[in-house]
Formats: structure tokens, sequence, C-alpha cells
């Protein structure tokens, strides 16, 4: 029998991951590569603002940026416990890890919630 | 290990050997799981690359400039380009699990393993190829 919040977090962590290898290569490469290198050329800022002001964009980067860092706080979690034998320092990894993915996600909420 | 253990006399002391933090590095197969679970570091530090460029566009174009000039500064390409290997080898690895963590059934049977890569691989083509002709729009 599973109690507590595991299955929901493992939920969450599976979702998370799922997008983060569908979508994160392709928006890396292109932010952190493509457009700095100039082998692409970056979306001016009016383009951008416009695009990432419709609802149905803001919903989907909420989405981008929230559920991977969940996936982080859980996989880094355990990665903490494992690779750096901290199983006794449970409280505060958990603390840190899925405090940090609530905060970064109240943040995505935050900033855009208020684009113009 | 951890000095609070509860042992009794009848439940004695466990044994337990000490291991190295290092024990990934023995052998190749305990390196490739460590090299997939530190991916998760990759994919934290997009999600912030994201929300400071969520930041930027919101704050004007001045600031939007300036998260495009940092992009450019030789700290982030390095930490771009090792993320973005990171990022991909989180995609595969993800990918070539899927049919252990989802066995999907047509009628009775279970679908090979490899039609559920192949169409994840398909899909992933098809989202990327997506994302490229939406921003190559501005």
């Amino acid at each position: 029998m599973q109690r507590g919040p595991t299955p929901l977090l493992w939920t969450i962590f599976s979702a998370g991951g799922t997008l983060a290898a569908f979508l994160y290569p392709v928006h890396l490469f292109l932010t952190g590569l493509a457009f700095p290198l100039d082998w692409l050329q970056p979306p001016s800022h009016e383009f951008a603002l416009r695009l990432l002001s419709h609802p149905l964009v803001r919903l989907y980067f909420f989405a981008l940026i929230s559920l991977p860092l969940f996936h982080w706080a859980h996989r880094f979690r355990y990665t903490l416990y494992d690779g750096l034998s901290l199983k006794h320092l449970t409280v505060p990894i958990v603390v840190f890890t899925y405090g940090s993915a609530l905060a970064g996600s109240l943040a995505a909420a935050y900033l855009l919630w208020r684009l113009p | 290990m951890s000095a609070a253990a509860p042992y009794t006399r009848h439940h004695p002391r466990w044994y337990r050997r000490r291991v190295s933090v290092w024990w990934w590095l023995e052998s190749w197969r305990y390196t490739r799981f460590v090299l997939r679970e530190l991916t998760s570091l990759a994919v934290a530090f997009f999600a912030l690359l994201a929300l400071w460029k969520v930041y930027a566009i919101g704050a004007g174009p001045a600031a939007y400039a300036r998260f495009l000039a940092w992009m450019q500064s030789p700290v982030f390409l390095l930490l771009n380009a090792v993320a973005f290997l990171f990022v991909v080898y989180h995609s595969v690895t993800w990918f070539n699990l899927a049919p252990r963590a989802m066995a999907v059934r047509i009628g009775g049977k279970r679908v090979p393993d490899w039609v559920i890569q192949a169409g994840n691989y398909a899909a992933w083509a098809a989202v990327t190829a997506f994302a490229l002709w939406v921003l190559q729009r501005g």
C-alpha cells in the first residue's frame, strides 16, 4: 500500500520528464546556441511579446517551466540520497528541492500573469 | 550508517560497508546511470533560463536585448552547450525507457517496445520541427 504524496510526486515527475524530453532540446538549441551564435535570427522583441502574450502560449510556458522543475526536484532528491549518501538529510533535501520547484513555478505564474 | 540507527539487543547493529562517493566511476554502466540522473540539473538549468527569458520579454526591449547579449557570453555558451548535450541524453534515455514505464496493449497483445520507441522519436521530431517553424516566422 502506497501512502502519502509519493504517487502524486511520481506522476508529476513523469509529466515533467516527458515534457522536457520532447521540448527542451529544441528550446535550448534555439535560445542557447542557434540565436547567440547567429545560426538563426532571434525573434524581435515585438514578435516575442506578441507570441508570449497569447493565453495559450502563457499556459504553455507555465507548463514548460513548472513541470520540469518538479521533475528535477524529484530526481535530484534521489541523486543526493544515493550519489552523496545523504539519506539522513531527508527533511532539508525535500524542503530545498520541492520548495525551489514551487518557488520557480510561482515566479513563472507571476511573470506570465503580468505580461502586457 | 546513521548515528541514530534503531537497534536493540535482539536486533543488532547492521553491518554496512562504507561506500565511496565515487562508486559510480567503477563501471561504465554505473557511470551512465549517474549521468542519466544528473540530466535533471540540465533540465532545471533550462527551466531557469526560460524563466529569465520570460522576465526579459515582459520587462521590455532593453531587457530582452540584455538577455540576448548574456546568451552570447562565453560562460553561457559553454553552459548552454553542456546543458544541451545532457538534455538530449535525457530525451534519448526517457524515450528508450518509455515502453517499460507504459506497457500498451492493443487487442490483448502487447505492443512491441520498438513501436513505442519509434512513435516517441517520430513525435519528438514533429514537435521539434513545429517549434522551429513557429519561431522562424518572427
